[in-house]
């Protein structure tokens, strides 16, 4: 009884030396960073302010977060109490998580027409199924074959500009009859480019793993980038493309005039007639998305995917071509990013390169990542938390009242953000839903824990 | 009746393979009989893997010829000379095919030689279940069920029949490995002694006409390794599938193989039945790592082989 009072006072011990030391590397990056500001006085000079108590307030965070992570974390083996109650908990989970879905796609499917929705929520609506169509894209590649793809960004470009040069070039110098159908003649058009250039780019890393891989598809993604910024010509350099047609309902175009949607229908004229239409043509391409992979995992190449993302050497040594297996893993994803670039591109009706940097594919990464990689419904939760999230966060007005009126939330947006990120993959490393439904049973499908379960290698 | 040099299915030619300064094979050349049970024994570091890497593709050899017939023998005979003389790598004819897999990529020695195996370390499909780990193992033929997935994704009856059949398959394997009431769990889950039974049930329902077993019986209890013992038996006797086995238990080599093929330091010292490798002087040096054949007589006294 003794002894074990000691040794948790000698834990205790070490994890407030431990939350000291976070707190002293803290201080050492926040006191320059955070502690001094210049600002430009009313002279136009420059003047320096001091900002100690921000800094103070930051330290003090680090060392409290810290000192309760290590207390969290070393107490978990001793506290067999709370892991029964989870385990009791747990039928009840999956349950919630087998409703999750349903649910959520019954949200979706009337969100246009809640009484709360306005065209802010529809826009956000839109935003965040356009991530969950790349999340579910990305997925095949990284959460079933096991691929780390960081230029997943590049298809989303190579649909969208195809889409842009399609219907704005292409088309109007060709055939200019087509003009009203050009969305739905350019979609499958461009997903099938995006699909091409998912194998061009595929060849050169088929033999490449893990970090190596990952480093060349981020490469790649860039690339495709500076080729679009500078190929003036082409692609209109940094001005992009402009005027791209937005989307008509199968030839009616959301106009006022009298052969519009809404004169057509006998409706009013409202312009949110386009932007709910454009979010079930997202839900629909999200919709397929998600079919589809869901269908590919029960069938050979699917399970091929899995298999290779298990153990290559086994694939190759049960005759399984893991060559072609990882281009069409390549190619699928990438048309799928390709059909959101076109979506992309008749929403904004405007793109640039910019729209198609890093940030975007790490943003993609990061929704299937935390999602757990190969989960759809973790892939809709993460990217609602995190587009949503990023969202919500600009409403910190409230954190003027803990640090003072001088303090400027939405710069800190990022920063919380990221914290969120940190603590989630603490608590769950391997995403939010990690285990595996089997894609088939003899009698009755059990879920696969996640420790069992390969991360692939490359 | 010595099969392996009157009706071979291996046909292993002066293979030599270097790794850098190492010479891992040295001028190995041996033969493996049609239906056959061939052992290849030999200290650790023998390059008894080595071969094994060779025949199946995943080394590609510095030097040698590895010819695999299906059909019978005199098709080897016949046609071996004109295989090797074009680059192809393999060639069919009316009365069986001849494949050189020394030129062929591992998954090709896998799916036209129909050559499977099984690793020292076991490499199975952890987060799959034991049956989708048989189902991958069938791939190619429900690829080609499934329309190259176009006809499995529209849902066309006939991938439904191949999937099915291939169930089926499945199971069987996995009532003759005893495995049936764990189809369902994620092979990582499953006892070290299931998992080496999986893992060669998994290459059995890839339609091998040769099996490469690397070490089955490593890590088995008695029990265990006696009931591999009927296992392989029973393999070979059901589907006709010849056996190559890489093992260090003498018990289980004298017990099933028809065949034996000893290596020290790459190099061939045996290649009999059982009965002429237990007696063969330089087998025991070898094993026991004595030089001296005097010593040996001794030895070959003392632990009373004879
Ligand atoms: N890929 C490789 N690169 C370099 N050396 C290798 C390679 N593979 C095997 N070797 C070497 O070749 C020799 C033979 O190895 P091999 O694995 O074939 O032996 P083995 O007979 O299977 O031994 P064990 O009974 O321990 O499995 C060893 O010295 C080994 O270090
Ligand atoms: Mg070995």
């Amino acid at each position: 009884m003794k002894s074990d009072a000691a040794t948790a006072r000698a834990d205790f011990a070490a994890a407030l030396k431990d939350a000291a030391i976070a707190a002293l590397i803290a201080l050492g990056v926040t006191l320059p960073l955070v502690g001094f500001r210049t600002d430009q006085g009313p002279d136009y000079k420059l003047i320096l302010t001091t900002r100690f108590d921000l800094v103070a307030v930051m330290v003090a965070l680090v060392f409290a977060a810290r000192l309760a992570l290590t207390l969290w974390t070393g107490h978990r083996p001793h506290a067999a109490g709370s892991s029964a109650v989870l385990e009791r908990l747990k039928p009840a989970g999956s349950a919630l998580f087998r409703l999750a879905g349903p649910a959520l796609l019954g949200l979706a499917l009337v969100l246009p027409f809640l009484p709360v929705t306005g065209r802010y929520e529809l826009d956000l609506g839109i935003l965040i199924l356009t991530y969950i169509m790349l999340g579910w894209g990305l997925n095949i590649v990284v959460g079933l074959a096991g691929l780390l793809d960081l230029g997943y960004v590049a298809f989303y470009a190579v649909g969208a500009y195809s889409f842009a040069i399609i219907s704005t070039q292409v088309i109007p110098a060709t055939l200019p009859a087509l003009g009203p159908w050009a969305f739905w003649i350019c979609l499958p058009i461009a997903g099938l480019l995006a699909a091409f250039w998912g194998i061009v780019l595929g060849f050169p890393v088929l033999r490449l793993r893990g970090d190596y891989l990952a480093i060349v598809t981020l490469a790649f993604g860039e690339i495709i980038r500076i080729v679009l910024l500078n190929w003036q010509d082409f692609s209109g350099g940094p001005n992009g493309i402009a005027s791209i047609p937005r989307p008509t309902f199968f030839g009616l175009p959301f106009t006022p005039g009298k052969d519009g949607f809404a004169a057509t229908f006998g409706l009013h004229f409202d312009p949110t007639h386009r932007i709910v239409f454009l979010y079930y043509v997202i839900l629909m391409l999200a919709l397929i998305t998600a079919f589809v992979s869901t269908r590919l995992r029960r069938l050979p190449i699917g399970r091929a995917w899995e298999a290779l993302r298990e153990d290559e050497i086994a694939c190759r040594s049960l005759g399984i071509n893991t060559t072609n297996t990882k281009l069409t893993a390549f190619a699928l994803g990438a048309m799928f990013g390709g059909f959101a670039g076109s979506f992309f591109a008749t929403r904004q009706g405007f793109i640039s390169p910019e729209s198609f940097n890093f940030m975007e594919s790490a943003m993609i990464l990061a929704i299937v990542v935390l999602g757990g990689a190969g989960s759809l419904l973790g892939v809709v939760i993460s990217a609602i938390a995190m587009v949503g999230g990023v969202e919500m966060l600009r409403n910190l007005e409230f954190l003027k009242s803990v640090f003072g009126p001088n303090f400027d939330p939405t710069q800190y947006r990022m920063l919380i953000f990221g914290l969120v990120m940190v603590l989630i993959m603490i608590w769950r490393p391997r995403g939010l839903i990690a285990t595996r439904r089997p894609s088939i049973a003899l009698k009755e499908k059990k879920t696969i824990s996640s420790d069992l379960i390969q991360e692939g290698h490359g | 009746m010595r099969r392996w040099e009157n009706e071979p299915i291996l046909a292993v030619e002066h293979l030599t393979m270097r790794f850098g300064g190492l010479i891992a094979v040295n001028d190995l050349s041996f033969q493996a009989g049609r239906g056959d049970i061939t052992a290849i024994i030999g200290p650790n570091g023998a390059g008894k893997t080595t071969v094994f890497n060779c025949v199946t593709g995943f080394y590609r050899p510095t030097e040698g010829r590895i010819a695999l017939v299906h059909g019978d023998a005199a098709t080897l005979k016949a046609h071996l000379g004109p295989v090797t003389a074009h680059d192809r790598g393999f060639a069919r004819f009316a009365d069986g095919a001849v494949f050189l897999l020394e030129r062929l990529p591992d998954h090709l020695v896998a799916r036209h030689a129909r050559v499977a195996r099984t690793f020292q370390n076991i490499r199975l499909f952890q987060g799959m279940t034991v049956l989708e780990n048989l189902l991958v193992a069938q791939h190619n033929g429900l690829m080609h069920a499934s329309n190259f997935t176009v006809g499995g994704l529209i849902g066309l009856p006939g991938f439904r029949k191949a999937e099915k059949a291939a169930v089926a398959r499945a199971v069987h394997w996995l009532e003759k490995v005893n495995l049936v009431a764990r189809a369902d769990d994620p092979a990582g889950d499953l006892p070290y002694g299931d998992q080496r039974r999986l893992e060669i049930a998994r290459a059995m329902c890839s339609d091998p006409v040769l099996l490469c077993l690397d070490e089955p019986a490593a890590g088995l209890n008695p029990r265990e390794s006696a009931a591999l013992n009927a296992l392989l038996l029973s393999i070979r006797q059901e589907t006709g599938t010849s056996i190559l086995l890489i093992e260090h238990d003498m018990s289980v080599v004298m017990e099933i193989s028809d065949h034996v093929v000893v290596l020290d330091y790459g190099v061939k010292i045996a290649d009999g039945s059982p009965e002429e490798i237990k007696n063969d002087p330089k087998v025991i040096a070898a094993y026991l790592g004595v030089e001296d054949e005097a010593e040996v007589e001794k030895i070959v006294e003392e632990v009373g082989l004879d």
